[in-house]
């Protein structure tokens, strides 16, 4: 409640100098160079950016690699691999993010040479692979918690295992399945460090992956640890965009809640 | 108590023709081995119940004929089980298309957590029916007699019914397929004598149409619903007959003592 709080505090403190209007209607994100514009925009976009390319790796992956493990792997592969799941789960963001720099940037400038140093591209392919092994392993617990009989009544209708699988299995487990994808778009939305070593630090409104962009986080990043005096507009700003994060965040969990809701079925 | 051995069985030989031929079965898990050189045959359109105190090997035994011991690695079956004339084992077999046409319903009631209406639609579905999908869902659900209950509500799911209604919803499902056998694993354990005694009426009607094997507890159902019983003891099959003759003049007398009461 204190966190909220001071950020509330400081957000209203911030508006007092920058509209609202300008904040959530420009679309130029310039707080340290003059003049100063506050259009929230390009942050936003590149956080979308790099949440929509984590997103489309991370989730079909982590869905692929847990049905793998549910129904195809046999018992040994399945002791293998998912003990590496929860090891990859727990290296912390920031080797991540110099994984992106030193491996993942070069690769993509040898196939796409227009790709700056800094790009939104590896930055999201890093984060998709850091949500895989949750997606994945969230996924293989609500797989398997669908009963044995539902499976096997599927087989006795002359059903192959991969019918049962997509067709009974996966949307028996759906409340799960889901719940799983939008944790892993809430930690990607909120994911600080390997965005910020990966994607620099240049407010963009683009699509183009291959450039350099700014998440709401790395801008957070980039003013708490710069000089920038406390009190000045830059400093409030961070909560203002902090106020942001911890907004869209409550609406995915709330999102996420109700659709667990809806697709509850009763074998959970 | 001794063991039989094969030699020693009582095992009646019905008139074919044969809907199941079962021939020297032995199924095991890993090394405990759950049935025993079985055979017997089921003539078509009748009502056979395999019946023995549990662990004796009698659901091993039902799960053999449509290959759901398939699914557990450990199961090992050896000897041969005649379906329509060929082996439902042999390396060329395909135990998926064996299951189109040998249906089964388990013990406990295990509807698809989806509409009752996609409950019956889901299975011809994916076996590429391509007839009228209304027609097939009314004529599946009055043949289980579930009809009258859920036909202004065929959009609710089916986990919503009561555990009787699920189980004839099932029964349902298995009959949309249209298949010649339909293996039965103890499906009234779960329910109530209102329920058990809808699903032993339904049974009688359905033997018009399909052949059924019952693997049930019960040693009044399998009176009152079988033509014929086998009575199974700890993997073997000790006597198999018409149902009238194992349970008044069994003889053997370990059936003797088991349809008595003396003991299971």
């Amino acid at each position: 409640m204190g966190i909220i709080a001071v950020l509330l505090s400081e957000t209203i403190e911030f508006f007092r100098t920058v509209s609202i209007r300008e904040f959530f209607g420009s679309a130029t994100w310039a707080p340290m160079f003059e003049p100063r514009q506050f259009g929230i925009w390009p942050l936003v976009g590149g956080t979308f950016l790099i949440t929509a390319g984590a997103g489309l790796i991370g989730i079909p992956g982590g869905l692929g690699v847990g049905l793998f493990l549910n129904e195809f792997a046999a018992p040994g592969v399945r002791a293998f691999i998912k003990p590496l799941l929860e090891i990859l789960a727990g290296i912390p963001t920031v080797v991540y993010g110099y994984f992106a720099l030193t491996v993942v940037t070069p690769t993509l400038q040898r196939v796409l040479p227009d790709t700056e140093v800094f790009n939104a591209a590896s930055a999201a392919i890093v984060v998709g692979i850091m949500v895989l092994p949750m997606v994945a392993s969230l996924c293989d617990d609500a797989l398997r918690a669908v009963p044995r009989s539902v499976k096997e009544a599927g087989y006795a209708l002359g059903a192959t295992k991969c019918e049962v699988s997509l067709q009974v299995t996966v949307p028996a487990a759906l409340s799960g399945i889901i719940a799983s994808f939008i944790l892993a778009i809430s930690r990607a939305f909120g994911e600080t460090m390997a965005v910020t070593l990966a994607a620099g630090s240049t407010p963009r409104l683009t699509l183009n992956p291959l450039q350099s962009i700014q998440t709401l986080t790395s801008y957070i990043v980039q003013v708490s640890t710069g000089d920038t005096p406390q009190g000045s507009i830059e400093y409030k700003s961070i909560f203002a965009v902090g106020m942001l994060l911890l907004v869209v965040t409550l609406l995915f969990n709330m999102l996420a809640y109700s659709l667990v809701k809806r697709f509850r079925s009763v074998y959970e | 108590m001794v063991n039989v051995g094969k030699d020693q069985a009582t095992v009646f030989e019905p008139s074919a023709p044969y809907a199941i031929e079962v021939n020297d079965v032995n199924v095991s898990y890993g090394t405990s081995r759950a049935v025993l050189d079985v055979s017997l045959k089921i003539p078509e359109h009748t009502i056979v119940a395999l019946i023995g105190p549990s662990g004796c090997g009698k659901s091993t035994l039902l799960r053999s004929m449509n290959r759901m011991n398939d699914f557990v690695s450990s199961a090992k079956v050896t000897g041969e089980i005649l379906f329509r004339g060929s082996n439902i084992y042999a390396d060329d077999a395909d135990p998926v298309l064996l299951r189109r046409q040998i249906g089964m319903v388990f013990q406990k009631p295990n509807p698809f957590p989806t509409s009752i209406r996609k409950n019956i639609t889901w299975g011809p579905g994916i076996n590429g029916f391509q007839g009228d999908y209304n027609k097939l869902v009314e004529s599946s659900l009055r043949r289980a007699a579930l009809w009258d209950e859920v036909a202004g509500k065929l959009g609710e799911s089916g986990l919503a019914l009561s555990g009787g209604q699920q189980q004839r919803l099932c029964i349902a499902r298995a009959i949309a397929m249209d298949p010649d056998v339909i293996l039965m694993d103890e499906p009234c354990s779960a329910l109530d004598p209102g329920s058990t005694l809808k699903i032993e009426n339904l049974l009688l009607e359905l033997k018009e149409r399909f052949t059924i094997v019952i693997v049930t507890h019960n040693m009044q159902q399998a009176r009152r619903v079988s033509d014929y019983t086998a009575f199974m003891y700890q993997g073997e099959l000790v006597e198999f007959g018409p149902t009238d003759g194992v349970f008044e003049t069994p003889k053997q007398e370990l059936t003797r003592d088991y349809v008595s009461g003396r003991f299971g």
